[in-house]
């Protein structure tokens, strides 16, 4: 996983809610055994027409957010499925940060797992950020995880909330199985106290 | 004496590996179930050279692409057919049992999992589906999970959680005749919103939860993430106890005792205190229809399509006017008056045996109506097997309905079971978004008597003016 430090880049405004994981990458592309070369369907359905030309009107279509790094979007952002494909798909097009009121929780999870740092902000912050991207002509952001705050084109920062391990974690671009693996010995012990306590639940299928 | 605690509170307790810090939780996982849709969590441990730790704490199931014609014909779709092919292999390298196409016991994760006893009181489950939520009406803690997390599962056989707050939606009374668990779901749905319990597990509680058959029960938790919370449950009872008994994986003679004994202790103590409290009166809800792209775009059935000018803010009345948009739909149009083009009974929402015979009492002596396409999908090959020894496969057929092999189908359209452009389905599923169930296709959310209601009368129809038949 892509460490995350600061990333500065184009802001896609999608002033809309519940954009969901359907909307994000349509179910037929889950049909793949690769976490790859997702970018290209991401949003398919509001991005192209059925004949693959693209939809003038959708923001990704348009200079300069051919290039987004970054998408500032309405509230409950990636509701619906738990398809990792949403981030894979997000990250394969070149998105690092998303900024919204509110995630869906697995969504939101899925995101740390793949280097894409989503953050939550109030209604007038968003609202401040949604203009700030809807601005052609410097539609930047500046994300700073280890200062916790995005900067804004007019130089104003706005701060932002994270729990410190998900932070380490992206900052560090570390892998968490390998974290788990360490406490081998502690899955050892409950697993030992389990088998005496609920034996019926360690039985495995019937011979 | 220790502070009351909640059901849910009680199963993350006793499943803590360990905390660490920052208040991550390492808890352990007593059941994972996979499906074909997560082949790179698979491939993930092969690159790490890392082994599946505990094989028979899980089981393989392949349900979202297989197709619902005779399982006798070859997988025509190419990729479908790797799917199928790399899942197969997948399992077999690692040691993780499959119920394979031609096994009886293949159908959708969420409705094999309770009908094999894998999923059992008190148990922590999960599962690389938003659905998992379903296995919670047992009493269980069960979550859908995204790949990386069923690698990390598949790996430690534990899960990096923070703990989620806990929510409580009671709904009292008794319901009325005509509704069922669907009704009250969509119904809850509708009253929350669907980020409502983003942030929390939702225990169900109630008369009205109670009294609800286990089918039922499924149906209710299955949507919980519908209304944004990752995990729903359901006190277990002696419904629960009676459902299990006997079940393939289920504990036995002994073991079984014990853990009836344990499985009685779980239910919420008296006073433990939720962070967020709803409450729901049956008597109020009406066979429920949704009209939008999300299920939160809910009407009773009796009820009117929504003016976007009547929404309280403006966020609110864009997303209500591109939903009417995508849908065809004028505000103020009656719900009765919106025509169908095609029907779907099945789903890990509506495809057990109680959903059949619902279904059935209505289809019974009527047909489909001219113009609409109608198909029934059992959700596993016993409940098919079932359905067919009690001739609910023949009132369907007759009835004009198709009657296919268990799996995922027009749910989740990946399988080639799909809508068509500007098409109208009446659906048993769970949800309604943009797409869902074909390209620019439009799909009403109900339940499988209002669906079933809906193929024979070729328009959404409240299934109260409908005499329902006896099957037996």
């Amino acid at each position: 996983m892509d460490k995350f430090n600061t990333l500065t880049g184009v802001a896609a405004p999608m002033d809309m809610i519940n954009i969901d994981t359907d909307k994000i990458i349509p179910k037929l592309h889950l049909r793949t055994i690769k976490r790859t070369g997702l970018g290209k369907v991401l949003f398919e359905e509001m991005r192209f027409e059925t004949d693959g030309s693209e939809k003038p009107d959708f923001i990704l279509n348009k200079e300069p957010y051919r290039n987004s790094k970054i998408i500032v979007a309405g509230d409950n952002f990636g509701c619906g499925s738990s398809r990792e494909h949403a981030p894979w798909a997000l990250l394969d097009f070149g998105i690092r940060c998303v900024i919204s009121t509110s995630f869906a929780d697995i969504f939101y999870n899925n995101c740390f797992k793949n280097g894409i740092l989503p953050i939550r902000v109030t209604k007038d912050q968003l609202d401040a950020l949604m203009a700030d991207a809807s601005d052609t002509e410097n539609p930047e952001l500046t994300v700073n995880l280890v200062n916790m705050e995005i900067k804004r084109p007019n130089g104003v920062t706005v701060p932002f909330e994270l729990d410190a391990f998900r932070r380490e974690c992206l900052l560090d671009g570390l892998d968490d199985i390998g974290l788990t693996m360490q406490k081998g010995d502690k899955i050892d012990g409950f697993e030992a106290q389990q088998n005496q306590a609920q034996p019926w639940l360690n039985s495995g299928p019937p011979a | 004496m220790a502070a009351p605690r909640t059901l849910f509170d009680k199963i993350w307790d006793a499943h803590l590996v360990d905390t660490t810090e920052d208040g991550l939780s390492i808890l352990y996982a007593d059941r994972l179930l996979i499906m074909e849709m997560q082949p790179q969590a698979f491939e993930g441990l092969r690159m790490a050279g890392l082994k599946v730790r505990c094989p028979d704490k899980v089981l393989g199931v392949m349900d979202h692409v297989i197709p619902t014609h005779p399982r006798d014909q070859a997988i025509e779709d190419p990729v479908a057919r790797m799917m199928v092919q790399q899942a197969y292999k997948d399992y077999e390298e690692f040691g993780v049992e499959l119920f394979d196409l031609m096994d009886k016991r293949q159908g959708i994760v969420h409705v094999i999992g309770p009908e094999q006893g894998f999923t059992l009181p008190g148990v922590t489950l999960f599962c690389g589906d938003s659905h998992t939520a379903t296995h919670g009406a047992f009493g269980a803690f069960a979550m859908g999970v995204g790949t990386s997390e069923i690698e990390h599962i598949l790996a430690t056989q534990t899960l990096r959680s923070p703990k989620p707050k806990n929510m409580r939606v009671t709904v009292d009374g008794d319901l009325s005749i005509g509704c069922s668990g669907k009704d009250i779901i969509l119904a809850i749905i509708g009253a929350i919103g669907t980020a409502g319990g983003t942030g929390h597990v939702i225990e169900f509680a109630g008369s009205a939860i109670r009294d609800l058959s286990m089918e039922g029960r499924m149906t209710v938790s299955n949507m919980t993430i519908e209304a944004g919370a990752r995990a729903g449950l359901i006190a277990p009872d002696e419904k629960t106890f009676a459902y299990c008994e006997g079940r393939q994986r289920a504990p036995k003679g002994a073991d079984w005792d014990r853990a009836i004994e344990y499985w009685k202790t779980l239910p919420t103590d008296e006073g433990a205190v939720f962070d967020k409290e709803v409450t729901l009166e049956a008597e109020k809800i009406a066979p429920q229809v949704t009209w939008g792209t999300n299920p939160e775009e809910v009407a009773p059935i009796d009820g009117v399509v929504p003016d976007p000018a009547d929404a309280p803010n403006e966020d609110r009345r864009r997303m209500i006017q591109r939903s009417l948009d995508y849908m065809g739909l004028v505000p103020g149009t009656a719900m009765k008056d919106v025509a169908i083009d095609r029907a779907f009974i099945g789903s890990c929402t509506n495809s057990r045996i109680e959903d059949l015979e619902a279904a059935a009492a209505i289809a019974l002596g009527r047909k489909v109506a001219d113009g609409v396409e109608a198909m029934v999908v059992p959700g596993s090959g016993l409940i098919k097997d079932e359905a067919e020894a009690r001739g609910l496969d023949k009132i369907f057929m007759e009835a004009g309905f198709d009657w296919r092999e268990p799996g995922c189908s027009m749910c989740i359209a990946m399988n080639g079971d799909n809508i068509e452009p500007g098409q109208r389905c009446a659906s048993t599923s769970n949800r309604n978004f943009e797409g869902r169930q074909g390209r620019d296709g439009r799909t009403h959310l109900a339940s499988p008597a209002m669906v079933t209601a809906a193929a024979v009368t070729g328009r959404l129809t409240d299934v109260r003016e409908l005499e329902t038949r006896s099957i037996e």
